[in-house]
């Protein structure tokens, strides 16, 4: 249902490699269609052209970082990947638990061109010496999971995925596996756990994944935007990839950038990495009529709040990592000057309190707390020292103290929040220091 | 579900009359061919009865396990982790309301209200006809078409209170 807002006849092969396939109508794109535009060349060009280890020097020269979030080089991820003539193969796992609040990019991709997504698996398969690719969705993305079905036997029938790929004599295949609920499922190693059919608590690192993964074997976890970028940097060269930046940005590419909340035109746009949040709010409309942006989170739930001032930086991962935030995914999310900036803290902190695996303590107990604490403020009914209170968590909360990311996630829009709100927490204390809140409220109750 | 130890947990379940569909248990085998070991189709298998029930019957735990061959234990954690594996009847149609940021900021809060007032039950709960169950769900990944729900596999938004009603027909 999301929609690229940029019309096809915008959108080149040569400066849109995610996008410019896509039909306005928003129907899929199918084999013959994807085939006849370049589909499938770069995996003929792998495996007539690349060893494994060519491939992944190619990936990792263009510079390609992980669009799930973190930012990783995924070149240097497969890199990393034990594999060799004496090592047993492993597996290739899409992260396609696409459930980051404020992001809605993967979606899209996946409906409406299952193949970039599938040919970018096998040309990480190849580099990655995997014997089996699994695509992990998320439960509620049944549109997404029928495209790539379908998209899984168009392929399989015209011999790229199965025994002997294109008469090359290498074999490799793709399952989806659809999950059923929980934001933990997107951490990589509670990802691999929920693929075994494990709960999905974090796995301790190291071993990484790329050592033992999945069922013990070398297991490579990428995002469906990373993936999809990896068909056009095999077919045109890390030069390219890097040029299509130009001088926005050192981390080549383009990215899927989006906007929610209060403009006049939410949607997605593939823009070159390093385009100003200025220019994709511009994009978007700006602000609905009467309202006055206040701040915003750069990519999803688990990034820090900005001000206005820093929509004229570059939104790429090390820019946007220097104000101390993330770019995370890269889909904007505004707040307007009317809404309040400790109740949507306190929406974000219930969202991370529920979806808390309760494999650790600070996070499990830590996070209910914050949300108790944000709800008191929210009323009117804080005391002295909450704020304070709060500060400390996010940072027991922050990296290093916990199995995995989730609480350092939870933790950046709360500190920030604080960090350049501090005056609308103020506002809402109202007792003195050890005086009992009125009526605790029950965490967790739904 | 109360806290049980796993063993207790069989004792009990395993006295619940339930029998696996046929056609039921042939789609989990076939499921369990797409993994190197067994216990990876578990979720998939809960999904499966849980298509037939709507819901997962405590009695359908030890014969996914049979059915797969790996300890009951197993098949109840997973049972008892996931949000969309529903352990108690739910109704025909499930709401899913986002109540992340995005849709937040797009005031979802007042359309979970007008939802809670038009169906008369709480988050969580299911109207007494069977009809619908309301609960919270994570960011549906439609953030530009904020406030989103999801009715069954149906993604709707944006979705404005006054909605509901002409919304819920298509329905039954």
């Amino acid at each position: 249902m999301s929609r690229i807002l940029q019309s096809a006849s915008e959108r080149r092969a040569e400066t849109h490699p995610l996008t410019w396939r896509l039909h306005d109508d928003q129907s899929p794109v199918l084999l013959d269609e994807y085939r006849s535009t370049q589909g499938y060349e770069a995996v003929t060009k792998a495996l007539e052209q690349h060893t494994y280890e060519t491939l992944t020097e190619e990936v990792k020269t263009a510079n390609l970082r992980g669009r799930g979030g973190a930012g990783f080089s995924a070149g240097f991820k497969w890199s990393l990947t034990m594999k060799g003539e004496d090592v047993p193969r492993g597996y290739i796992v899409c992260n396609a638990d696409e459930m980051e609040p404020g992001t809605f990019k993967d979606r899209l991709l996946m409906e409406q061109q299952p193949h970039l997504l599938i040919e970018g698996m096998i040309l990480a398969g190849f580099a990655n010496r995997s014997k089996q690719g699994y695509i992990f969705l998320r439960g509620e993305y049944h549109r997404a999971a029928a495209s790539i079905q379908r998209a899984l036997r168009e392929a399989r029938a015209d011999g790229w995925l199965g025994a002997d790929v294109r008469g090359s004599g290498w074999d490799f295949d793709i399952a989806l596996h659809t999950g059923a609920g929980r934001y933990i499922c997107g951490e990589e190693t509670a990802l691999i756990n929920s693929l075994e059919g494990k709960r999905a608590n974090p796995r301790a690192k190291p071993p990484f994944p790329g050592q033992s993964g999945a069922w013990g074997l070398p297991t490579v976890v990428n995002n469906v935007e990373t993936l999809c970028n990896v068909p056009g940097i095999v077919n045109h060269g890390a030069d390219w990839f890097q040029a299509l930046s130009g001088d926005l940005s050192s981390d080549g590419g383009t990215k899927l950038y989006g906007v929610s909340g209060k403009v006049k035109t939410p949607g997605l746009w593939e823009l070159p990495m390093g385009t100003t949040g200025n220019r994709i709010l511009e994009l978007a409309g700006g602000m609905r009529d009467g309202l006055t942006l206040k701040s915003w989170l750069p990519g999803g739930g688990s990034t820090g709040f900005l001000l206005p001032e820093h929509l004229e930086l570059a939104l790429d991962f090390d820019t946007i990592g220097k104000t101390g935030s993330r770019m995370g995914t890269g889909l904007l999310t505004v707040v307007a000057d009317n809404q309040s900036m400790v109740s949507l803290t306190r929406n974000l902190e219930e969202f991370f309190a529920r979806e808390s695996c309760g494999w650790c303590t600070p996070c499990r107990d830590g996070l209910p707390w914050s949300v108790k604490l944000l709800r008191a403020l929210e009323a009117g009914e804080g005391e002295a020292g909450d704020i304070e209170l709060l500060e400390q968590m996010a940072r027991d909360l922050g990296p290093g103290k916990t199995f995995c990311a989730h609480a350092p996630g939870a933790a950046m829009p709360l500190a920030s929040a604080i960090h350049y709100f501090r005056d609308e927490f103020e506002r809402g204390i109202t007792r003195p220091k050890g005086e009992a809140h009125a009526d605790p409220i029950p965490v967790g109750s739904v | 579900m109360n806290q049980t130890t796993a063993s207790s947990t069989a004792a009990t379940i395993a006295s619940d009359a339930f029998a696996l569909d046929p056609a039921d248990r042939e789609a989990i085998l076939e499921e369990r061919a797409h993994y190197p070991y067994p216990q990876a189709a578990s979720i998939e298998a809960l999904k499966i009865v849980q298509k037939r029930h709507g819901y997962v019957p405590d009695g359908a735990i030890p014969a996914i396990a049979e059915t797969l061959g790996i300890r009951i234990a197993d098949v109840e954690g997973v049972a008892t982790f996931y949000s969309l594996i529903f352990r108690q009847p739910v109704g025909r149609h499930v709401i899913l309301i986002c109540d992340s940021s995005s849709c937040f900021l797009t005031d979802y809060e007042e359309l979970r209200d007008a939802f809670v007032a038009h169906l008369g039950i709480q988050m969580g709960q299911t109207t007494a006809d069977g009809r619908f169950t309301l609960l919270p769900v994570c960011c549906l990944g439609a953030c530009d078409r904020g406030p989103t729900i999801l009715i069954g596999e149906d993604l709707h938004g944006p979705v404005t209170p006054d909605q509901i009603p002409r919304l819920l027909e298509a329905y039954s």
